[in-house]
């Protein structure tokens, strides 16, 4: 078991090597090869009214005349322990983990990363604590209840949020919830948890349930199935031969067994969205790495993007680590020597 | 127990499933009775009826499609008119089950120990201590060895012998008076499946528990056995003790399932006769006897076979026989023509 967590950590670094080299790539190979300059590059640092010679200047001192490997190299080594950017007056020194300067801002890529995690954060915990509670439940009372009215009805609302894209329930939510009935928060108001628990619930609360209903939707659906097939499985009815109470078979045996395969898809989704919940914090303005990751590509901000891909990609590797090791605990049959 | 009554008596049980293509009859009127520290083997092609039967008895059919009548007497008491707690409460108590594949019917996802635990503690208020105690020493009795080891493995750690004894196990931790054994053998090597009947018939003996074993297998019933059951199209077609129906067995049917039977001391292997055709459907049974479409002796009813459904007549003693041929005329085929083939 302990080599195994070594071997997944060891190849878990490597992707995310991988990732930041193909991204590093797309970025800055990508856009050589159709014509893209260091001067252009430059431009965008310093905007397009500066001279020729300024542009010249920055792109020397931001390396972009150096082959790309070496941007590579350089960029990573700032990862690990900091760089040194050099701009006009004096020498700046950029700590370790170093993703770089916003070409926008001129503000360090990490520390905003760090204040836009917690938004994300909060979002993708309280609803996945929605979905897990709704979906799970949901879907074992439909395929309990299989073919009854409240399993219909069930199954029809989850096919519509499943269908339902958020750009859509989000605006009707907010629309409804927040304009027309005054009963939760405006989009933008998002005030962090150390500063305001109540204001920071409030905010938050429309966001998750229009990302809960997406996501209770699907999980309901898979619930359903899986509990379904286990539950015309034999030690179910050994179960019940053994005179278990039916509500102990249903949860115990049946839902245990179904709980499995959601796990999986659980650290998946929940990886996934702490990369930012783009469509979500951007309906509803929050802060958090989805809206800056739209931001930064609007607005042509490489180190920014390049640092929020970079951070997404961690955390779905990280979620996957998680997850594999989780299932040798859940199911004993997968446990290795 | 009250007296004078069978420790278990089936009056005229009938279990029937609605199903989208018709009404299932799988029982159909089905009447025995059982005695503690006897056997009864019920035996039957797939689809007879015979697993529906046992499932009927513990309560386990889908409730929501069958619909069940006739009466189960256990002990007094009538399992078919009682409510649904109080059967669950007898379940795994007072009756229990052993089922054919031993590894689909443990859950892989708890030790075996965590199985049988969860068994006893259905029916005992008991602490984890205890329960577990009671768990390794039960193993520890079906054979396992090492059963404060074994207790905490999983079930896909365990050959599919030692499953098949972890499940005895369970169904014997609350000391039940009825066990059910459906098919408890099949999925079993050929040289664990003696050990484990071997292990049946000792444990029946020490609990004196009153034993339905449910086989398509005649060796299995040969081995256990004290009254045998043949069931066709979800009827009984001949009941007898074993004995009888080993040696002058009167159903036709009995007679294709025991010329379907490899046996090790007839030297011909090439001599087992199948019976022709297929089971029959249990949504359209044939009219009249549910078998004649598949037997030799039909035209010897005289047109009854495929017109009028035969009755359960007494052949004697306590041999029952549903069939339209005579009696003598059912002896003198035995004796004539399939002993000797059988035994050729």
């Amino acid at each position: 078991m302990f080599t195994y967590i070594i071997r997944r950590l060891l190849a878990a670094v490597l992707l995310l090597f991988i990732v930041s080299a193909a991204t590093f790539a797309i970025f800055f190979l990508i856009p050589r090869l159709v014509g893209s300059t260091p001067e252009t590059l430059a431009t965008r640092y310093v905007g397009r009214a500066a001279t020729p010679e300024t542009v010249n200047l920055i792109a020397h001192r931001l390396g972009f005349y150096d082959p790309v490997w070496l941007q590579y190299g350089r960029w990573i080594k700032g990862i690990f322990v900091g760089a040194d950017y050099s701009f006009g007056a004096g020498v700046e020194h950029c700590p370790a983990p170093c993703f770089g300067y916003s070409f926008v801002t001129h503000q360090p890529v990490w520390p905003e990363l760090l204040d836009r995690l917690p938004v994300t954060l909060s979002l993708a915990i309280g609803a996945s604590i929605l979905w897990l509670t709704f979906g799970l439940s949901t879907g074992v009372v439909s395929a309990l209840r299989r073919g009854s009215v409240l399993d219909r009805t069930a199954m029809s609302f989850s096919l519509a949020g499943v269908s339902l894209p958020i750009f859509f329930t989000g605006m009707v939510a907010l629309l409804l919830f927040s304009y027309k009935l005054g009963w939760t928060a405006p989009g933008g108001t998002y005030t962090p948890f150390t500063e305001d628990p109540g204001q920071w619930f409030y905010a938050l609360l429309l966001p998750w349930l229009v990302l809960a209903l997406q996501f209770s939707a699907q999980y309901a659906r898979l619930t359903r199935a899986g509990m379904l097939d286990t539950m015309s499985e034999d030690y179910i009815r050994t179960a019940r031969a053994k005179g278990l109470r039916e509500r102990d078979v249903d949860i115990k045996h049946g839902l245990r067994a179904a709980l499995t395969p959601i796990l999986t898809i659980f650290g998946l989704d929940f990886g996934l969205l702490l990369g930012g919940a783009v469509l979500t914090e951007q309906v509803f303005s929050l802060p958090g790495l989805g809206k800056y990751a739209v931001d930064a590509i609007t607005t042509n901000d490489l180190p920014k993007v390049l640092g929020v891909t970079l951070m997404a990609a961690f955390f779905v590797v990280i979620a996957n680590l998680v997850v594999d090791l989780l299932y040798a605990v859940v199911d004993p049959r997968v446990r290795v020597g | 127990m009250s007296a004078g009554l069978p420790f278990l008596e089936v009056k005229d049980l009938k279990i029937h499933f609605k199903t989208d293509d018709g009404l299932v009859r799988s029982v159909d009127g089905l009447s025995f009775s059982l005695e503690r520290g006897r056997t009864l083997g019920i035996v039957g092609e797939s689809g007879s009826g015979k697993s529906v039967t046992s499932l009927g008895i513990m309560g386990l059919y889908n409730k929501r499609n069958a619909e069940v009548s006739g009466e189960i007497w256990l002990d007094g008491e009538d399992i078919v008119s009682a409510g649904e707690e109080a059967v669950r409460k007898l379940r795994g108590d007072k009756l229990s089950m052993i089922f054919q594949d031993p590894l689909s019917a443990m859950h892989p996802y708890y030790t075996v120990g965590k199985q049988i635990m969860e068994a006893y503690r259905v029916h005992h208020k008991a602490s984890m201590k205890v329960a577990r105690k009671h768990a390794i020493d039960m193993l520890g009795r079906v054979g396992i060895p090492q059963p404060d080891r074994r207790v905490d493995d999983y079930p896909h750690q365990f050959s599919g012998g030692m499953r098949q004894r972890a499940m005895i196990a369970m169904s014997l931790i609350n000391n039940p008076q009825l066990l059910i054994a459906d098919e408890p053998t099949t999925a079993l090597d050929v040289t664990v499946q003696a050990q484990i009947l071997d292990l049946m018939h000792d444990l029946q003996e020490e609990f004196n528990s009153a034993l339905i074993v449910i086989t398509h297998d005649l060796g299995v019933v040969a081995e256990l056995a004290d009254d045998v059951l043949v069931m066709y199209g979800g009827k009984c077609v001949e009941f007898a003790d074993a004995t009888t129906v080993f040696d002058r067995p009167e159903h036709p049917y009995t007679w294709g399932l025991l010329g379907s039977m490899p046996r090790m001391d007839r030297p011909n292997l090439d001599r087992l006769v199948p019976i022709p055709g297929m089971p029959p459907s249990m949504i359209n049974l044939p009219t009249g006897c549910a078998f004649h479409p598949r037997c030799a002796y039909e035209q010897q009813t005289g047109g009854l076979g495929s017109t009028l459904r035969p009755e359960l007549n007494r052949a004697g003693g306590d041999h029952l026989v549903r069939c339209h041929l005579p009696k003598e005329e059912r002896q003198r085929i035995w004796l004539q023509e399939i002993k000797p083939k059988l035994e050729a």
